[in-house]
């Protein structure tokens, strides 16, 4: 009897190991949280690149029907190779594209602007990363596309845009018009 | 004696300033401590060096000076970046194992144990 329990619990603890590794083996390890739109914070505060101005999101996001939030920065690779896509997606008119310069130089984030061009319609300055993380951002580059007329996230990227999240934005647009 | 007195509460002015300053960010040490570093391995927001914790770090100091309570800061980390950046998992259905299986484990092992004394 003792030696049936024995087994039995060695086989119980295998069993549930396996299904425990198991779940885990599927689990992507880039953990990213659901947002709500009720997440976003719009009174935010944060300052001009080319003026000293203060402005909140909420003045950001007023006209059109979308906005794209994209934190970059100048010494930041991807974002470099991520900006081509940008202006593709501004050269299309319905995004309202807003740049948030996450911990950077003026100076460089002008000439970096200067180089590759300005998708942007407003940018704003985030020096001390803190605006970032109240939007629920990781790091450079991050992409948040928000419905202005419902202020809801509807997507979010982590990481570059590449062809593939660059069919899949211009999707969700569509099917939202 | 006026002089001395003034001294004195310079002294102490400069002490308790910086006591206060103290206890600020030896209170951002103790929460950022039970924050997990999203975007790095295995490591608290306390531990790291990432640009993401720094400015992590900053924001707490930022929520302690607008009077925030610790449950406050915790509560608004997890509205942006969920449950899994504090290291303390609350009960519900996805974590109920994690809580669960060393009490069972426990029950029994005991029952076991139990079961060998009472043989012999």
């Amino acid at each position: 009897m003792v030696k049936n329990i024995k087994l039995i619990a060695v086989v119980f603890l295998v069993i549930v190991s396996f299904f425990i590794l198991l779940k885990g083996l599927n689990k992507t390890n880039n953990y990213s949280p659901n947002l709500k739109s009720s997440n976003i914070d719009f009174n935010f505060k944060a300052k001009f690149l080319y003026s000293n101005e203060e402005t909140t999101l909420h003045e950001l996001i007023n006209d059109k029907d979308f906005s794209l939030i994209n934190i970059w920065a100048s010494w930041c690779l991807p974002c470099r190779d991520e900006h081509p896509y940008l202006l593709n997606l501004n050269s299309l008119g319905k995004l309202n594209i807003i740049g948030i310069n996450y911990k950077d130089s003026e100076v460089n984030a002008k000439k970096f602007i200067k180089e590759l061009g300005n998708p942007y319609s407003k940018i704003v300055v985030d020096p001390s990363g803190v605006n970032s993380i109240e939007l629920g951002a990781y790091g450079v580059p991050e992409t948040i596309l928000i419905n202005n007329n419902s202020k809801t996230i509807l997507k979010k990227y982590i990481g570059p845009l590449d062809d593939k999240k660059l069919a899949d934005l211009k999707m969700i647009i569509k099917n939202e018009n | 004696m006026k002089i001395k007195i003034l001294v004195l509460t310079i002294f102490y002015l400069i002490g308790s300033f910086n006591l206060s300053y103290a206890a600020n960010s030896e209170k951002v040490d103790q929460i950022s401590k039970n924050l997990r570093c999203l975007i790095c391995q295995g490591q608290s927001v306390y531990d790291s060096q990432s640009d993401f914790a720094l400015s992590m770090k900053i924001l707490i100091q930022s929520k302690i000076d607008e009077g925030k309570n610790d449950e406050q800061i915790y509560d608004f980390l997890k509205s942006k970046y969920g449950e899994w950046i504090v290291y303390d998992p609350e009960i519900n259905k996805n974590t109920v194992l994690l809580w669960v299986l060393p009490l069972i484990l426990f029950v029994f092992g005991s029952i076991l144990i139990l079961r060998k004394v009472s043989i012999k």
